[in-house]
């Protein structure tokens, strides 16, 4: 069932060295992500989802960096020289492509050639606000083509030629006349669409999507939704999906990672996240969401008592123990818990599962 | 899982709108709100953008009225001329005085205004930029008294302590600025000035899209408490349709500048009568994965209209799947339906849209 792993990431540790002080923003996270799969990283702002993400590809920001752990990359064959020319969208011999060369992203020099190498060809990725993410003063055209020259041999025309098809693919009307307009003239979806055909201008094995969907409407967010499931089975690459709403999680995840406070709190499939949360916080985080066609006939949402601790002064413990409503004194405060294996997959860190 | 409380006296009020004329605090009627485009050296007006473009609708006294929609509809517009932060293009803001006269704001002007400004108050989305930096708990919330003549000195520093512990902040934080607090917290001082003045009518405008998931459930919960124990009206703008559905007595839902439903909460998320309301009903995504399959999701092509230069006839129509040729000739008016019930869609009896049923429940 499982296909190949993809990405590899062993308690991986990135912190900002702030005058304030030292914010652990990601402090010891271990998931997996398998190749053609879509892992969710759901969480609250300031759990370390985001940063976990740009340490996958070494962008952190300044005064970032990662200070342990390990990011394996397992290069599938297929991105090992293989030009783009035959057009796409290819399967990319999305079956039977065994890993053959591993990388440990971690270790790589931020600023380094092979990381670049990486970026935009191997993992790329999407983020939240595209007015802010695309360059004002570059034509769409422009900025497509720059990653395919950059990463691929081909010529001006072929690349223009590519990025009109790619266009086509996320849905732009007219993609030939696009090819020349600025992003200010595009609206919000057309603009995350045009994120979308850069990321995969050169066929990534991963794509990384920060909150595609925070800034834009209902509707157009069903839209990129959908578009994104249809492009990962065209094109067969993995995508982790960073997100906040647990609706956006249940309709695209195979896989979820829950992290709080840049830990991980609970991971395994999304039907047991959903249906079997272990972690005290993933089952508040359920209860506390309206639900169309439900919360009408509530009188009060269950809410998670408290808020997110500031990064400078975080428990001792257990990340979540002063808001959850299972703590044990003695133990959730002087213990980190653990990962616990449940079995099929599943990991829970929290001291209620100990026995099992 | 939880006790089902019927809140059904309280809702049943709202039931037949329009006939409970003294029950009703603000009575909208087409109200337009147009943006001059101009052009050239000398600011030709060569267009208007309509962004709220004849809208009537009725809040009744103690009820939440949800303002729905997608963004460019209209929705903060329409609550902004409720607040007369803009002036009107046309149409009248019925507002129901403490005598039980009603008052048109929209002539107003700002000295005439300003005992309406203390019934009438809002609650912003951005607790970070609507807040002054430079400025402490106290004056924030005690600003609105002080320019009042409400309380002064002592007074106002008791008053201030018991509306940020009535929300939930302890008093002592007072003299903090707002960058000792979290997304939350500012969420709840910029909730205690809006009730400082005692309003009866609290317009909030995508109060809880900024929060966290966990914070927005507090929040949502105070808002419910407070509306109960000040004997609030709300009009709660928002593009989030299960928040709009927990909250809200009865839903209006904008598209492009104009009202489209008109409906109890109930009865519009159970049984839509525009295509619109259907199309955005299911493009919420639901928080079950054993969903995903059995739901078809209807997926709009394109974008929302531009209200600069809208198409002919129902706005709605070159992203309706149920077009027919009288679409786009005549604009359909907003007529009732069912009793309460009111659409904007020619085809509303004939259509069988479906709604959302209380299928997304854990198991």
């Amino acid at each position: 069932m499982d296909t190949p792993v993809l990405i590899e990431i062993k308690n991986l540790k990135t912190h900002f060295f702030l005058d304030e002080g030292t914010v652990q923003a990601v402090n010891g996270v271990d998931f997996t992500i398998h190749q053609h799969k879509t892992l969710c990283v759901v969480g609250e702002s300031g759990c370390g989802k985001s940063v976990t993400a740009r340490s996958i590809l070494q962008i952190v920001d300044q005064p970032g960096r990662i200070v342990e752990g390990e990011i394996l990359y397992h290069r599938p064959d297929r991105l090992s020289g293989v030009g783009l020319s035959e057009g796409l969208p290819s399967s990319n011999g999305a079956d039977g492509s065994s890993s053959t060369e591993i990388i440990d992203l971690a270790a790589l020099d931020p600023r380094g050639r092979e990381i670049r190498e990486i970026r935009g060809q191997d993992i790329s990725m999407i983020f939240q606000e595209p007015m802010t993410s695309l360059s004002p003063i570059h034509t769409v055209g422009n900025q497509i083509t720059e990653a395919i020259k950059l990463h691929t041999d081909m010529l001006d025309d072929e690349a223009d030629e590519h990025a009109i098809e790619l266009l086509r693919r996320v849905g732009i009307p007219r993609p030939a006349e696009r090819l020349d307009t600025y992003p200010f003239e595009l609206s919000g979806g057309m603009r995350q669409r045009v994120m979308i055909a850069m990321a995969l201008s050169c066929n990534p094995a991963l794509l990384i999507a920060d909150e595609p969907t925070t800034a834009v409407d209902v509707t157009t967010q069903a839209q990129i939704l959908e578009l994104l499931e249809e492009l990962q089975d065209d094109f067969g690459m993995a995508i982790m999906l960073i997100t906040h709403d647990l609706g956006v999680v249940a309709e695209m995840a195979d896989d979820v990672v829950v992290m709080y406070l840049g830990q991980v709190a609970e991971r395994g499939d999304v039907e047991s996240i959903f249906h079997d949360p272990k972690h005290p916080y993933t089952q508040a985080l359920l209860k506390s969401i309206p639900r169309l066609g439900v919360s009408r006939t509530l009188q009060r949402l269950d809410s998670i008592r408290g808020m997110v601790p500031d990064p400078y002064n975080r428990p001792t413990g257990c990340m979540f123990g002063p808001r959850c409503d299972h703590f044990m004194p003695g133990r959730c405060d002087a213990i980190n818990p653990p990962a616990i294996q449940l079995g099929d997959g599943r990991e829970v860190h929290c001291l209620l599962y100990e026995d099992e | 899982m939880s006790a089902q409380q019927t809140n059904g006296s309280q809702r049943s009020t709202s039931a037949n709108g329009s006939a409970a004329a003294d029950n009703v605090l603000l009575d909208v009627k087409n109200l337009q709100k147009w943006f001059p485009i101009t052009a050239g050296f000398f600011r030709r007006t060569i267009g208007h953008v309509k962004a709220v473009d004849d809208i009537s609708f009725q809040v009744l006294q103690g009820e939440t009225v949800g303002l729905v929609g997608e963004s460019g509809c209209g929705k903060t517009t329409a609550g902004r001329c409720i607040l007369r932060a803009y002036d009107l293009t046309g149409g009248q803001i019925l507002f129901q005085d403490h005598d039980g006269k009603m008052v048109d704001l929209g002539p107003l002007n700002n000295n005439e205004m300003k005992p309406y400004r203390q019934q009438v108050r809002m609650i912003f989305q951005d607790p970070f930029n609507s807040l002054n930096p430079r400025m402490p708990v106290i004056d924030i919330v005690g600003d609105p008294l002080k320019i009042n003549n409400v309380a002064a000195g002592k007074e106002l520093e008791d008053r201030v302590a018991s509306l940020l512990a009535r929300v939930g902040l302890r008093p002592e934080y007072m003299r903090r600025y707002p960058h000792a607090f979290s997304g939350g917290e500012r969420q709840r001082i910029g909730i205690a000035r809006a009730l400082a003045l005692d309003p009866r009518l609290v317009v909030a405008d995508e109060a809880v899209s900024a929060l966290d998931v966990s914070v927005r459930a507090q929040i949502l919960n105070l808002i419910k408490d407070l509306q109960e124990e000040f004997n609030l009206t709300y009009l709660f703008v928002s593009h989030d349709l299960s928040v709009i559905e927990y909250i809200c007595d009865r839903v209006v839902v904008m598209y492009v500048g104009k009202i489209v439903e008109v409906a109890e909460t109930e009865e519009l998320f159970a049984q839509p009568f525009h295509p619109y309301t259907e199309a955005l009903l299911s493009a919420v995504p639901n928080p079950d994965p054993r969903m995903r399959q059995q739901k078809s999701r209807i997926v709009l092509e394109g974008d929302v209209a531009d209200p600069a230069n809208p198409p002919s006839g129902c706005y709605f129509h070159p992203r309706c799947r149920y077009v027919q040729d009288q679409c786009s000739l005549e604009t359909p008016e907003l007529r009732e339906i069912a009793p309460g019930h009111y659409a904007a869609c020619h085809f509303a009896e004939e259509l069988t849209l479906t709604g959302v049923t209380a299928s997304g429940e854990l198991g």
